[in-house]
């Protein structure tokens, strides 16, 4: 059981540091909108990337970054009902 | 052995990438000069302005290995000098100083905080540092950030702290800054917004509620704690910071830049607002609203401004009123028009540097401060500062600059969209072609390998001159006196001065030709003749010593002491100054076994009464060495066999990276041979054996060599076909680069007071002089204007003709253009802006695209055909018509109202022109409606192959359009590109790697065959041989993959294809998997690949152009050996050398697959900047010399580039 509680508990402090670790009750939701955070940050993160997009948008870097952050806040939508 | 691969690359880098992620300024030297730093894809660079010549000199190139996403220069108080943060994909804060002494960056910290990689929460992506050097804080993208305090110890060393944290989940940062708050605590403002709350609220009320958030983080320097100190909302549409300096130069708090409006904002003080003017015009839309890109605050004498950037590249001057209550009001004025920066830098000296996001990066000079010009001002007072309250849109009208004025564009081909190597000049190497930039200034750039030469003076003589000397009259003299011209019957000595005259009473002799002129002793003058040697002394007494009876003097070689010439009959006579300043014939004279072509003395060496040897060059291919030392004068001391007669000898010093003692120089023997080759060999300076031979073929005629100076620094000027300079580079390495200037038939060294560092030469019958400005950059650009974004390039089959593709999204097209210019102004020509300075007018939706047709030779755009009704073109081909007599025509896919995010568009169109006038003309014959638009084109057996989405069709050409004739699905979700071989074909995706297929001619179908195992975003390929494809992706990767064996015979042997029709599929694709052969992370997307020779004689390399305006080579191993060796020199390399950002460059290289058959030749080649101690270590562990390490590095570049 103390071992049982131990990796509940390692997982949790896993789960509060690196947002996006799944847990067994992960939603399509959540599991959907960590994936396009993440490709999002990627974007940002890696500047050639960064420049491909602004290139082929015609949009400055400064502009697309912005428009990529403002798009991680809600990326696939609203949140399904709750259900119970 | 790695997984059984058997086939190895090494990597080069020829091009370094030019666009700078970001740039900042300081005096990191710790001199009062103000310096500039930038981040150029993985590369650290710093450059040094000149305000004195308006120019930027690049001073170190420092390549990390690790992608920089983001610096801060900081300062400690009381310090002149300025250290470097920078945040990278390492996990780790890095801090570095540069060291003025050893020019290179040193890095001082390296803490690490997190995992590598780009990742959302793991700090790097923003950087603030307080403005008195306290303390920086490290943030992410969501969620983390780290605040290190910054002090120095008792030794004044600076130290950093371990990190205080100040997390915030489900929190995203838009922009950070830090707060100028003089000598209080120090604070750091962020953009954030709270997604908390939306992702728990399926009504989606909670997401139209989202607040962006002006947050301030203070740090507690007592209680050594951050504190969330305030926080609140801003306009939603918030995008940027700027810091508003405080304490004693103003009133601090933070301007807030967001959509259409700049706002003022400070805890405890009132808010304002201005808006954003917009440009006025006939085609711009009024109601569309700018944001502000970039920006820069500057301080002086007590007054502050703001320049910010539109993203039109206008740059508004910002200044705020304020009293002791805080500010009044901001005001807000147009200043000029520059190209869209990353960064802006703003010297004190009086100049703005401008990071370009695109093409060129420029520097200008401040003519004036736009203070009282007739310019609108507009102010806070009219606005409100609330966000939600509306108001009235302020407008200006652009106009050439006037504040500033343009001093130096610093060339780059960021972004490089597609490139070709070809030769159309018909010179010994061929030319690199690109085509770059994006909107107005975009560009077709012709590279050609050379150094830059700036000519003083070409003026025609009377004759044809066979050489030409200059020399100082006296020893202490800094600049030289006269130029010495020979001529088949005589000599001309011309004085240097204001002008250059000719001068009759120096001395010489002028009635016949000279073989040498030498400044002799403290202030005697020599000339070799023919007939003898003239020894002429300061009052004008001449000495002479004629040539013995029945014969002359073939050749002579002079050093300030030493005199030897060689006579017809092959006897080497040798003079040395004596103690009286009188030349002393030795008495012996040294018979030689043949005729002599060449001899050198080479200079005194420092604190010698001597040089030590003679270097001897004889018609029977060999060169000897002679001993001049006094037991043992003209003594042969060692022989060198060469391939042919020596034409030419040069012994000179010059730095060496691998000499015995650090910073020393080496004694070499240059020599030139009258076939043409060129060899450098390492002079022993006390054995005289001859060591360390290296060769390069210079061109077919015999080879002059010349001791020159250029940029401070010993150098050989070697003429051939063309006139090569060898030179140290900053890497440390001897380099053998031509110069681009006409080719020379005699060189010499040149320095008078204007041009302290010049080269004198003669090109028939002209004397030209000129200098050469830079030796880091030995490919020249040549640049002719484009449209629009490059998207493709293709050259035309028979003629040195390019056509190229250019699309702008949402830009306006001139069509448009003209139906809104003339609703304005009816019966008025279009008077529009400069697009290369204004850009294009924009509106959403719209696309402007053309085709133009380039002659690279003539450098001008011969022909440009504009695109209507919202086509873009997309592809390109030029494609043979078996149907037409195998006549060439240019297919041009387009799209038609294409967006992007989603994806969506009403389907493209194959263009089909004809060319006339040998493809300096295109004739429109038809167009092609397609549902999807063909990304796509290539001549396939005498039709055209056309990608459209998922499929992929063969076209012949039809009278009023083409015909289908063959299709089918090869391609899971887009088709970006086509390569072929007899019937294969290969198929590269978007998304899904490439698929092998292949053509069956009898059945008349395209069947899949071969595809890979991983998901590439594939941007370019090439087929290396039947079976192999080199590619690369959008990460950044290259990789060559391998169709294996059987699966490539089985496509070819049945030729009707039922066989493979129905194979069995293998997990939901092709029956066969490719296999991976070579994989590699560069950092840079590549654009195009390509096989191709570089330099003349070399082997075949695969090139690659990367996005950011890299050029680099994947170079095939040739042997077994050098694979191990190489592959144990970067095992070394990465161990004593690690990258400086802390990333570890084996998981570098390895970011998204680990890497696979390739050496990083780029962490190789910086054997030659280790120390000393290093060097020989990892050359012991290799079971070679220092020198043996270096050559092979040398040659894996010298052999095929350069």
């Amino acid at each position: 059981m103390a071992d049982k509680l131990r990796a509940t508990q390692q997982l949790e402090q896993l789960q509060a540091r690196y947002v996006g670790t799944g847990h067994a009750d992960t939603t399509k939701f959540e599991w959907t909108s960590n994936l396009h955070r993440d490709t999002y940050s990627s974007y940002i993160g890696h500047p050639p990337l960064l420049e491909y997009m602004a290139l082929g948008t015609g949009t400055p870097m400064a502009k697309l970054k912005t428009a990529l952050i403002e798009k991680m806040i809600q990326p696939v939508g609203k949140p399904p009902e709750r259900e119970d | 052995m790695s997984g059984g691969s058997n086939m190895f690359m090494y990597s080069l880098s020829i091009v370094q990438p030019s666009a700078v992620t970001q740039a900042i300024l300081g005096s990191f030297s710790g001199k009062k000069q103000q310096e500039i730093v930038v981040a150029q894809g993985s590369r650290l660079c710093l450059l040094r302005p000149d305000a004195s010549q308006g120019k930027v000199h690049e001073v170190l190139t420092h390549d990390v290995f690790g992608i920089i996403r983001s610096m801060a220069a900081f300062r400690l108080a009381g310090s002149s000098k300025d250290y470097i943060i920078i945040g990278t994909d390492s996990g780790r804060i890095t801090i570095l100083e540069y060291q003025p002494n050893l020019n290179k960056f040193n890095r001082l910290h390296l803490e690490t905080f997190g995992k590598s990689g780009s990742r959302r929460v793991i700090p790097g992506q923003y950087l603030a540092c307080d403005p008195k050097g306290r303390a920086c804080l490290i943030a992410s993208i969501e969620k983390n950030k780290l605040v290190y305090v910054l002090n120095r110890n008792a030794q004044a060393e600076l130290t950093i702290s371990s990190p205080l944290e100040a997390h915030r989940p489900h929190c995203l940062v838009f922009s950070l800054v830090a707060l100028d708050v003089g000598y209080e605590n120090p604070l750091f403002a962020a953009l954030e917004v709270d997604y908390g709350e939306s992702d728990q609220d399926p009504t989606g009320q909670a997401y139209e509620e989202i607040e962006k958030m002006l947050v301030y983080y203070e740090l507690d320097l007592g209680l050594n704690h951050v504190v969330r100190k305030w926080s609140d909302p801003v306009d939603r549409t918030a995008n940027m910071l700027f810091q508003v300096p405080g304490g004693a130069d103003g009133p601090s708090g933070v301007l807030v830049c967001a959509e259409d409006c700049i706002y003022y904002r400070h805890v405890g003080q009132a808010a304002w607002r201005v808006p954003i003017p917009r440009r006025k015009g006939a085609t711009e839309d009024p109601n569309r609203k700018r944001v502000i890109v970039a920006g820069v605050m500057h301080k002086m004498r007590g007054a502050f401004f703001f320049l910010l950037q539109s993203e039109d590249g206008d740059l508004f001057k910002v200044t705020l009123d304020y009293e002791d209550q805080g500010v009044q009001r901001i005001r807000i004025k147009y200043f000029d028009t520059v190209p869209i920066a990353t960064s802006l830098c703003i010297l004190k000296s009086g100049f703005l540097f401008v990071a370009s996001e695109t093409g060129n990066r420029h520097f200008y000079q401040f003519e004036k401060l736009g203070d009282d010009d007739e310019e609108t001002e507009f102010n806070s007072d009219d606005f409100s500062s609330d966000p939600l309250d509306s108001y009235q849109p302020i407008y200006f009208i652009p106009r050439p600059p006037e504040n500033l004025s343009l001093v130096e564009a610093i060339p780059s081909m960021n972004p490089l969209v597609d490139c070709k190597v070809v030769n159309l000049t018909d010179e010994d190497a061929p030319q690199i072609y690109t085509v770059c930039g994006a909107g107005g200034r975009s560009t077709f750039r012709i590279l050609k390998h050379g150094l830059e030469t700036t000519e003083i003076v070409a003026s025609e003589l009377p004759g044809v001159p066979t050489a030409v000397w200059t020399t100082k009259l006296t020893n202490e003299d800094e600049y030289d006196a006269y130029i010495i011209l020979s001529f088949t019957n005589g000599t001309l000595v011309l004085s240097i001065g204001e002008t250059v005259e000719e001068v009759t009473d120096t001395g010489f002799l002028s009635s016949a030709p000279t073989l040498a002129v030498q400044q002799l002793g403290d202030d005697g003058l020599l000339q070799v003749h023919p007939k003898g040697i003239r020894h002429i002394h300061h009052d004008k007494r001449v000495n002479e010593w004629p040539a013995p009876q029945h014969r002359t003097i073939v050749a002579a070689t002079t050093n300030s002491r030493q005199v030897a010439v060689a006579l017809s009959s092959g006897e080497i006579v040798y003079f040395e100054m004596d103690s009286d300043g009188q030349l002393a014939e030795y008495e012996e004279k040294k018979e030689m076994t043949g005729t002599v072509t060449c001899l050198s003395l080479g200079d005194v060496p420092e604190g010698r009464l001597r040089s030590s040897f003679l270097a001897v060059g004889c018609d029977d291919s060999t060169v000897r060495i002679l001993s001049l030392e006094p037991d043992s004068t003209l003594e042969s001391k060692s022989v060198q066999a060469l391939t042919s007669a020596p034409s030419a000898l040069q012994i000179m010093s010059m730095p060496d990276s691998a000499s015995e003692t650090s910073k020393s120089s080496t004694l070499y023997l240059h020599i030139g041979l009258y076939s043409g080759v060129y060899l450098r060999t390492v002079l022993d300076t006390v054995t005289g054996e001859l060591t360390d031979t290296r060769t390069r073929f210079l061109g077919p005629k015999p080879v002059k060599i010349s001791q020159v100076v250029a940029q401070g620094q010993p150098s050989v000027l070697a003429l051939s076909s063309r006139p090569w300079l060898g030179y140290t580079d900053h890497r440390g390495q001897y380099m053998l680069t031509p110069l681009t200037y006409a080719p020379l038939e005699w060189g010499w060294t040149f320095s008078s007071e204007q041009c302290p560092e010049g080269m004198v030469g003669i090109q028939g019958q002209n004397l030209r002089i000129f200098t050469i400005e830079k030796l880091t950059d030995n490919l020249q650009q040549e640049m002719i204007p484009l449209t629009y974004t490059p998207r493709k390039f293709s050259k035309h089959p028979l003629f040195p003709i390019f056509y190229t593709i250019e699309a702008d999204a949402n830009t306006l097209s001139p069509e448009t253009k003209k139906i809104l210019w003339d609703k304005t102004n009816p019966n008025q020509e279009m008077q529009l802006h400069d697009p290369q300075e204004f850009g294009y007018p924009r509106v959403d939706g719209h696309w402007a695209s053309c085709i133009s047709v380039v002659d690279p030779l003539a450098k001008e755009v011969l022909q440009k055909i504009e695109m209507t009704e919202n086509e873009a073109a997309c592809s390109i081909a030029i494609a043979p018509f078996t149907s037409q007599d195998d006549q060439h025509f240019l297919c041009i896919g387009t799209s038609k109202n294409l967006t992007f995010t989603p994806r969506s568009h009403d389907g493209g169109f194959i263009h089909v022109y004809s060319f006339s006038e040998d493809g300096r003309s295109l004739e429109f014959i038809h167009k092609t409606k397609t549902d999807e638009p063909p990304l796509a084109l290539l001549p396939f057996q005498g039709r055209l192959l056309a990608g459209a989405g998922k499929t992929l069709r063969i076209y012949d050409l039809g009278m009023k359009q083409l015909l289908r004739k063959a299709q089918a699905e090869v391609a899971p979700n887009l088709i970006m590109g086509l390569q072929t071989q007899g019937s294969r074909i290969i198929v590269s995706d978007i998304q899904e790697s490439i698929t092998y297929c292949v053509y069956k001619h009898a059945d008349n179908k395209i069947i899949p065959f071969a595809d890979d195992t991983i998901p590439r975003w594939t941007t370019a390929t090439t087929m290396l041989d039947y079976e192999t494809v080199a590619g690369g992706d959008k990460f950044g990767n290259l990789w060559i993959t391998r169709c294996p064996k059987k699966a490539s015979e089985e496509s070819d042997e049945d030729p009707a294809g039922g066989h493979l029709l129905h194979e069995r599929a293998y997990l939901q694709g092709t029956p066969n998997r490719l296999e991976l052969m070579c994989h590699f992370y560069t950092q840079d997307i590549p654009t195009s690949i390509q096989k191709a020779q570089l330099v003349a004689g070399g082997r075949e390399t695969i090139v690659w152009s990367g996005l950011q305006g890299t050029v680099g080579l994947m170079v095939p191993f040739v042997s077994r050996e050098d694979v191990d060796f190489f592959r144990d020199l970067e095992g070394h390399m990465r161990n004593e050398d690690p990258p400086l950002a802390g990333r570890d460059h084996l998981a570098y290289r390895s970011y998204y697959v680990p890497v696979k058959g390739i050496v990083d030749g780029d962490l190789c080649e910086r054997f030659s900047l280790l120390s000393r101690d290093k060097k020989q270590m990892i050359a012991g562990e290799l079971d070679r010399s220092v020198r043996e390490v270096e050559r092979k590095i040398a040659d894996m570049r010298s052999r095929v580039a350069y």
